[in-house]
């Protein structure tokens, strides 16, 4: 039995910019699972990280959120005052951010902010919640974990920030976390480690975990659900299985193909590439936002909302008029070329 | 026959930066005797982890920064004793951030004609046309030309950078993380240009990133940095198949390529990035190497050549004659430790032919 | 390959402008910020004054009248009060809207020039400390210590004592004293965009050091220029006033709008006026440059870009 971590229905953020509304995230459907990675994946100013945001309820002032459902644990929590929101935050739901650096407090003692963090949401005394943070500590392969408590993170290198970052999220245990870019501002090799940690870590506690990034590489070794969003809408959402080995939509089709594989793309030889630049998302919009660039543009692309369509069994969706046939043999093409 | 365009012989630069408070001032070895040569029309790519020197390294190249020992030259040409000019007409950078690479305060026509300006180019009249040429061959529409930086995307800027670099056609281009800072669709449409641009001019570049997967997709040559050292030096197709150095092994090990279902690979790199002022003994890569032995933390490890490039690893060292390929590294900067591990190595296989006796 | 085709096989045809010209949008911005529109309004109507004191005063700043003194201003109640001195006359039968508007010169001249001068040698040591950094930044710290450990006021009263006080020796002391702000402030603008990629791509360029402090490091520090300039001529013109008022600056008979509140405070209790006209004129003018300042770093703030 699937117990329901998260569920998301028709999430739109409009944000107020001198030009006018800003339209970041227009109505996108989603849904984490327990112990379940969701990755959202996308190019900048697609709205994923207004995404993320918006479900911490830390969205600028500017911003408004509107949602015909936001349910953590069976909880509707579109309407939590900020006293509620900040009850749940580092609780049930905690974020990591993707400059370890400016996300901790560099006036105290990571030991002092990983204790703060669970004083904060349970009746501990502050041994105990010491204990854990050492536990938590050496549990994300931080070594001489006692001593590290009173370290500052100023002293600390970026590898070592992210993974206190992590170990803090967990303090209270946490059903979601929700990790925007966490391995961006760090080199390939202490990438690699963190993310193995994270996928470690929701292993052993159950979690689930909402990651957010641009890297493709990621989302197929760590996803098991990937939505990718393109100005503000999800445009495929499948297994990682699915959308890497069968991508449907144009726009995934051309982000795979923009890529290079190293053992697999010709070496020197012309990557693919996606023309024009992502549209303007102020105002209002019609018909597919991909149709600018979109190399298989048709009248119908531009008349109304375009739908989502099964392209196969099994919640394998995109939003676009092609049916699956004819994007299966895009895709052949493209691979031929 | 090729020539080399770039040689680069046992370079070194040292920052004096502040250990903390009170403590004075420590040596950092930023590049620590590096020695590399760039042939003409190849594309040499430079891997490594940030703090590694290859930033340090480029603007070496690119006389920006005086190399502390070692010497660094041009075609033939000492870089710090050149006229400026001179070395900025065969050699351009392109810079990471095409945010910051482009004065803001500048229109883009002002941007691409300036290094006509500075050359002092004898025909004013023909600057515009011929630097609407060069925008039109790296895909900038011509009616950029009075408009800002600010106006344009971060790929439109990326172009106009590089349309700065080549219009007095220059034979290197070093390209220092051309496209990290752009979006994956952005990024493969610089990389074909780059591509095309090589072909059209014939040039030679030097690409300096941590993304992998664009140096194996980009260069014919990889060096791979370690601590301001060259650790791993290969023709880019053996480097990717059989990488020797452990350290190569474990970066090409952390390439996520995206292919559902291999999961994060484990790199057993336990500890993080050494400290670069207080850098391990012996080899600098020993505590987070997975093959460490008991001679890597106490001797600077041989520099061992083979038939694609070189490896500096103790794990190699037995085929090898090491005394005579100590003698030839001849470290400017750790000349007394090299002596002294020559003593510490004879001393090493003495206690291992014991060791073999005994068995 | 023909050189045109090598553009259009990488780049796609549809890309646009994305935001209008850097100008326009610091157009927009300008006059949609009410600090810069009522700054730039009052400042602009207090330079029209000292420009114009010739044509647009109904008197002499030096006439006086003895018979006609301490008349009160219009708006008081008062028989005396007459439409001939809208502002009525000083201890010394002199118009008094004369004398403020003859003031506004005086002030605006000290501010201006005593600005120049110290924008001058602050921007030139800031600058050269944040570009060349090393030596010649330690060199550049030590004058900027030296010169902040002298009390400006006590400065200025020992140099008007030893060489007498006029005013361009009140705007040369000024001058000499008052660039600390813009040493610091240039210093460290220099040294954030000294750093920037585009200045080591004029270095490979080979751009010599005088053309890229010239035209790719003084253009992106000149906002911070005007800030501080504006900032510091309002300050000098505050010392202007303090030092006159001290009897140390701009000497009778000038109109000197410091002067103006010293030599009324004699009379403060019994004709309040006479020291009210010039603080407020002294009070708007400085409020109004630093209002202006304060919009011009609002309007070209990075943060407020986009």
């Amino acid at each position: 039995m699937v117990e329901r971590i998260l569920e998301v229905e028709r999430l739109s953020v409009d944000i107020q910019v001198p030009a006018g509304t800003l339209r970041a995230v227009q109505g996108i459907n989603f849904h984490v699972d327990r112990g379940e990675t969701l990755c959202i994946v996308g190019e900048s100013g697609c709205g994923k990280s207004i995404t993320a945001l918006s479900l911490m309820n830390l969205l600028p002032s500017s911003a408004t959120r509107t949602a015909d459902k936001l349910e953590l644990d069976g909880r509707e929590i579109q309407n939590f005052d900020e006293r509620q929101m900040a009850d749940l935050r580092g609780d049930r739901l905690a974020m990591i951010f993707q400059e370890p650096m400016t996300s901790l407090n560099p006036a105290y003692t990571i030991g002092n902010q990983l204790e703060e963090a669970m004083l904060r949401h349970r009746n501990v005394s502050r041994s105990e919640a010491r204990d854990r943070a050492v536990f938590l500590l050496e549990k994300v392969g931080i070594t001489g974990a006692r001593g590290r408590l009173k370290q500052y993170p100023h002293q600390l290198s970026g590898g070592l920030r992210q993974r206190v970052m992590i170990a803090m999220s967990l303090m209270c245990g946490p059903d979601l976390i929700i990790a925007d870019e966490p391995t961006t501002a760090l080199d390939v090799t202490i990438q690699a480690q963190i993310l193995h940690l994270l996928a470690d870590l929701q292993r052993e506690f159950n979690m689930s975990l909402i990651l957010i990034t641009h890297d493709l590489g990621i989302v197929a070794r760590v996803a098991d659900r990937v939505a990718v969003m393109y100005a503000g809408e999800f445009v495929e959402t499948g297994t990682a299985d699915q959308v890497f080995n069968r991508p449907s939509h144009p726009y995934t089709q051309g982000l795979l193909n923009c890529i290079p594989i190293p053992g697999k793309t010709k070496r020197g030889a012309h990557l693919g590439a996606i023309p024009g630049i992502v549209p303007s998302l102020i105002g209002e919009m019609h018909g597919c936002h991909f149709a600018s660039r979109c190399q298989f543009v048709q009248d119908d692309c531009l008349k109304g909302k375009i739908a989502f369509r099964e392209a196969t069994k099994g919640g394998h969706q995109y939003r676009c008029i092609l049916s699956s046939a004819e994007s299966a043999r895009n895709l052949k093409k493209a691979n031929a070329a | 026959m090729s020539k080399s365009v770039i040689e680069v012989a046992e370079a070194t630069k040292t920052f004096m930066i502040s250990a903390g408070f009170m403590r004075g001032k420590m040596p950092l070895h930023a590049v620590n005797g590096v020695s590399i040569d760039v042939q003409q029309g190849e594309v040499l790519g430079i891997v490594g982890e940030s703090g590694c020197g290859k930033t340090t390294l480029a603007r070496m190249m690119l006389g920006l920064l005086d190399p502390t020992s070692g010497a660094i030259k041009v075609n033939g040409q000492p870089v710090d004793n050149v006229d400026r000019l001179e070395v900025a007409r065969q050699l351009q950078p392109i810079f990471q951030d095409p945010y910051s690479s482009l004065n803001p305060r500048k229109s883009i026509g002002d941007i691409v004609t300036l290094p006509l300006k500075v050359q002092g180019d004898p025909d004013p009249d023909t600057w515009k046309r011929r630097a609407e040429e060069m925008m039109e061959m790296v895909g900038l529409p011509s009616r950029v030309y009075n408009n800002f930086p600010s106006q344009l995307s971060g790929g439109q800027r990326q172009r106009v950078a590089i349309a700065r670099a080549l219009i007095n056609r220059p034979e290197i281009v070093i390209c220092d993380e051309p496209t990290s800072a752009l979006d994956v669709s952005v990024q493969s449409q610089i990389l074909n240009l780059l591509q095309d641009l090589r072909k059209e001019f014939g040039l030679t570049y030097i690409i300096i990133s941590h993304n992998l997967a664009v140096v194996e997709h980009m260069a014919t040559r990889v060096a791979v940095m370690y601590l301001g050292r060259v650790v791993e030096q290969a023709d880019t197709e053996t480097l990717f198949k059989s990488p020797k150095h452990p350290y190569t092994e474990a970066l090409l090990g952390s390439v996520l390529t995206p292919v559902p279902g291999l999961g994060v690979p484990d790199t057993h790199l336990g500890a993080a990035y050494p400290n670069p002022i207080d850098p391990p003994s012996g080899c600098t890569f020993h505590p987070r190497c997975a093959k460490v032995m008991d001679c890597c933390s106490k001797q600077f490890p041989p520099t061992i050549p083979n038939k694609h490039g070189f490896v500096e690893c103790h794990l190699y060292s037995q085929d090898a004659k090491p005394p005579k390929v100590a003698a030839k590294r001849g470290r400017a900067a750790a000349k007394k430790a090299v002596n002294g591990s020559g003593a510490a190595q004879k001393k090493s296989r003495k206690t291992r032919a014991r060791a073999s006796r005994r068995k | 390959m023909t050189d045109a085709t090598i553009g259009r096989a990488s780049v796609p045809t549809a890309q646009e402008i994305l935001e209008p010209s850097p100008g326009a949008m610091l157009r927009r911005r300008i006059f949609g910020h009410a600090g810069i529109v009522i700054g730039g309004f009052v400042l602009l109507v207090i330079f029209l004054m000292a420009l114009l004191a010739g044509v647009i005063s109904p008197g002499d700043p030096y006439d006086q009248v003895l018979d006609r003194k301490l008349i009160p201003p219009v708006w008081f109640d008062s028989p005396k009060a007459t439409w001939e001195h809208p502002f009525g006359t000083d201890a010394l039968g002199r118009d008094y809207l004369t004398r403020l508007f003859y003031g506004a010169r005086i002030s605006l001249l000290i501010g201006f020039s005593a600005m120049l001068i110290s924008g001058i040698i602050g921007t030139t040591l800031g600058v050269l400390a944040g570009y060349f950094g090393g030596r010649v930044d330690m060199v550049v710290n030590f004058i900027l210590t030296t010169r902040l450990s002298l009390p400006v006021i006590l400065v200025a009263l020992a140099v008007v004592s030893l060489v007498g006080s006029s005013l361009t020796v009140v705007i040369w002391v000024l001058g000499l004293l008052i660039w600390d702000r813009f040493a610091v402030v240039m210093r460290s603008a220099t040294q954030q965009v000294r750093n920037l990629e585009f200045v080591a791509a004029a270095q490979a360029l080979g751009c010599s050091k005088t053309r890229i402090i010239m035209t790719e490091i003084m253009p992106n520090i000149v906002n911070h220029l005007t800030v501080v300039a504006t900032l510091e001529m309002a300050h000098a013109i505050l010392l202007e006033a303090a030092l006159s008022f001290l009897g140390l600056g701009v000497q009778p008979p000038e109109p000197s709008w410091g002067l103006m509140v010293s030599e009324a405070k004699g009379l403060m209790f019994f004709d309040a006026w006479l020291i009210t006209i010039p603080g407020a004129a002294i009070f708007a003018l400085v409020l109004s440059i630093n209002l202006l300042g304060d919009g011009i770093r609002d309007v070209t703030a990075p943060e407020n870009r986009n």
